[in-house]
């Protein structure tokens, strides 16, 4: 019917059709993203010194917070992955009514703005707030629980924040776990505890490194959640590079501090991934 | 397919467990609602009586409506423009062959991975020599750069299931390759697409960070919020956040009903 260089032709112009069909998006990413981030990112080296990296990178107290991010990052994933866990498990073996309601009070608070859960928690943990008002009236408390302006307040408010985040990934691991096998366990024997252990749970693993590594990359740039419900005690280093760029404009320290965190959520991004693939490998 | 149902400690912990967790991620949501109906004149609880005070306080406040109707704008611009530039580049992530394709997936998912105050700032750089700072299409062309990524992810899931052959059956038949889109392939990504056009909006519309940084003095619904709450905390915002939750019910209501069940593949993929 034709020839193999028509064949050839026929796929090059699909190639280029499909190419073009892509370019509009690719040219706005170019023009909106990667060149404006990239044009800031350069801002840190300008006059061609390492100065403003040294500050970043040495000054006691912006390793201080730094190191603070990186902390509460990780507790943010920890607690995430403690709660998240038993959630998806649950939902992935609730019926179809149980597991439509489960997502949706799920989905529900994860699409709601970000800016909203703020306010809610500042309403229910303030110092008149809803908790410490209703504990008193019930003459469990005489004065008011430290609850918000502090670490405690800001983990609460970013893990209900990301919670989501590292539900679905799991959710979505167990439901490809082939139900078949535990139940050739149990068939064989094994108590349902350990059938669980040795088969469901580590078929599991690769949804949970997608939900920590999702988590920790969102909870290390947090900004709107530690700035009000930190009240100032939690600094995070993206309140830091706000505060650079709009009270000292200091656009170079600002993109050395920006630079800092782009790499560390790239680094950390990739190495969560590499474990991933790794446990994948020794699963299989 | 189902576990078989037994009653145990086990199941009971678990049960109670997942319990706990959803009753803390609906808390902050359910809070909002007796407050928005708060007969009171500042922020207490319970409240004493009710009223629809706050919520006409909200309709009565011009820089509360100002600044929603902005941000309806900009959530609907940042909608067409992410369906209209995402669509295409998903048929291109999903069918091309060539080598370099994975790299430019990685670049179209990448804004969700890059902080978004780096964004802003990169952003805010940019627009403010180019005079976009204030302009509701400025906020609306950064939000478009965060909503890719969904619509891609969600229509690329679509396009990974659907099968080619029905295309190549009607150019067989001698039908144009715009018409076959059309009438062929689009119709049936429907679901994918009312999910990822959904998104889009609810995304632009909540939007914070960037907004603070692009929107200058003509607030978006989100900025004048933050902007209440650092000076007062007074219920109008409640009134606006259950009107807010109520928008996100609806969406994700319909989009259940219409849409790809599937906002779980939005971040599962």
């Amino acid at each position: 019917m034709s020839s193999p260089g028509d064949s050839r032709r026929t796929l090059a112009r699909r190639e280029l059709g499909l190419f073009l069909l892509g370019l509009p998006a690719l040219l706005m990413l170019g023009v909106v993203f990667a060149w404006p981030v990239l044009r800031l990112l350069s801002l840190s080296v300008e006059g061609g010194t390492l100065e403003h990296f040294e500050k970043a990178t040495l000054d006691g107290l912006y390793v201080t917070v730094l190191a603070d991010s990186l902390k509460i990052a990780a507790m943010v994933t920890g607690i995430c992955l403690l709660l998240a866990y038993p959630v998806a498990v649950w939902l992935s073996r609730a019926g179809r009514v149980g597991a439509a309601l489960g997502l949706f009070a799920l989905l529900l608070p994860f699409w709601t703005s970000v800016l909203v859960r703020t306010y809610a928690w500042l309403v229910l943990l303030g110092r008149n707030g809803v908790i410490n008002r209703s504990l008193r009236d019930w003459g469990w408390i005489d004065a008011p629980l430290p609850l918000l302006h502090n670490m405690g307040g800001v983990l609460i408010g970013m893990v209900q924040v990301l919670l989501p985040y590292m539900v679905l990934p799991i959710y979505a691991a167990l439901l490809r776990v082939d139900p078949d096998l535990s139940r050739a366990a149990e068939g064989l024997g094994a108590p349902a505890w350990r059938s669980f252990l040795r088969i469901t749970f580590p078929l599991s693993l690769s949804g949970v490194s997608a939900g920590c590594a999702l988590v920790f990359v969102l909870s290390l740039g947090f900004f709107i959640t530690p700035a009000l419900l930190g009240g100032g005690r939690v600094i995070m280093i993206s309140m830091l590079i706000e505060q650079q760029v709009r009270e000292f404009l200091d656009w170079p320290f600002a993109a050395a501090l920006s630079t800092v965190l782009l790499a560390a959520t790239l680094v950390i991004y990739a190495l969560i991934g590499r474990l991933t693939r790794g446990g994948r490998h020794a699963t299989s | 397919m189902r576990h078989p149902r037994r009653f145990s400690v086990g199941n009971f912990l678990l049960a109670s467990s997942a319990g706990l967790v959803f009753l803390f991620l609906m808390l902050p949501l359910l809070v909002v609602f007796p407050i928005s109906v708060s007969s009171a004149s500042y922020l207490q609880f319970p409240p004493p009586g009710f009223s629809w005070q706050w919520y006409q306080r909200y309709l009565d406040d011009p820089g509360w409506i100002d600044a929603t109707i902005r941000s309806v704008q900009a959530a609907t611009l940042c909608t067409v423009l992410a369906m209209g530039l995402g669509v295409p580049l998903s048929f291109f992530l999903v069918r091309s062959r060539l080598a370099g394709v994975r790299v430019l997936d990685r670049l179209a998912a990448a804004p969700i991975i890059v902080p978004t105050i780096i964004l802003s700032i990169a952003l805010y750089g940019v627009f403010s020599r180019l005079q976009l700072i204030g302009e509701w299409y400025g906020v609306a062309i950064a939000h478009t750069v965060l909503a890719l990524p969904f619509v891609v992810i969600l229509v690329g899931a679509g396009l990974r299931t659907f099968d080619e052959a029905q295309e190549q059956a009607a150019a067989g038949l001698g039908a144009a390759w715009p018409r076959i889109i059309w009438r062929v392939t689009l119709p049936q990504l429907r679901p994918s697409l009312i999910s990822a056009a959904f998104l889009a909006f609810i995304s632009s519309f909540d939007e914070l960070v960037l907004a603070m940084f692009l929107s200058g003095a003509s607030m978006t619904l989100p900025k004048k919020m933050f902007d209440n709450i650092m000076m007062e905390i007074d219920p109008t915002i409640a009134a606006v956040s259950v009107l807010q939750i109520l928008l996100v019910g609806l969406c994700l209501g319909l989009t259940s009903l219409f849409g790809r069940g599937a906002l779980t593949t939005t971040i599962t993929r």
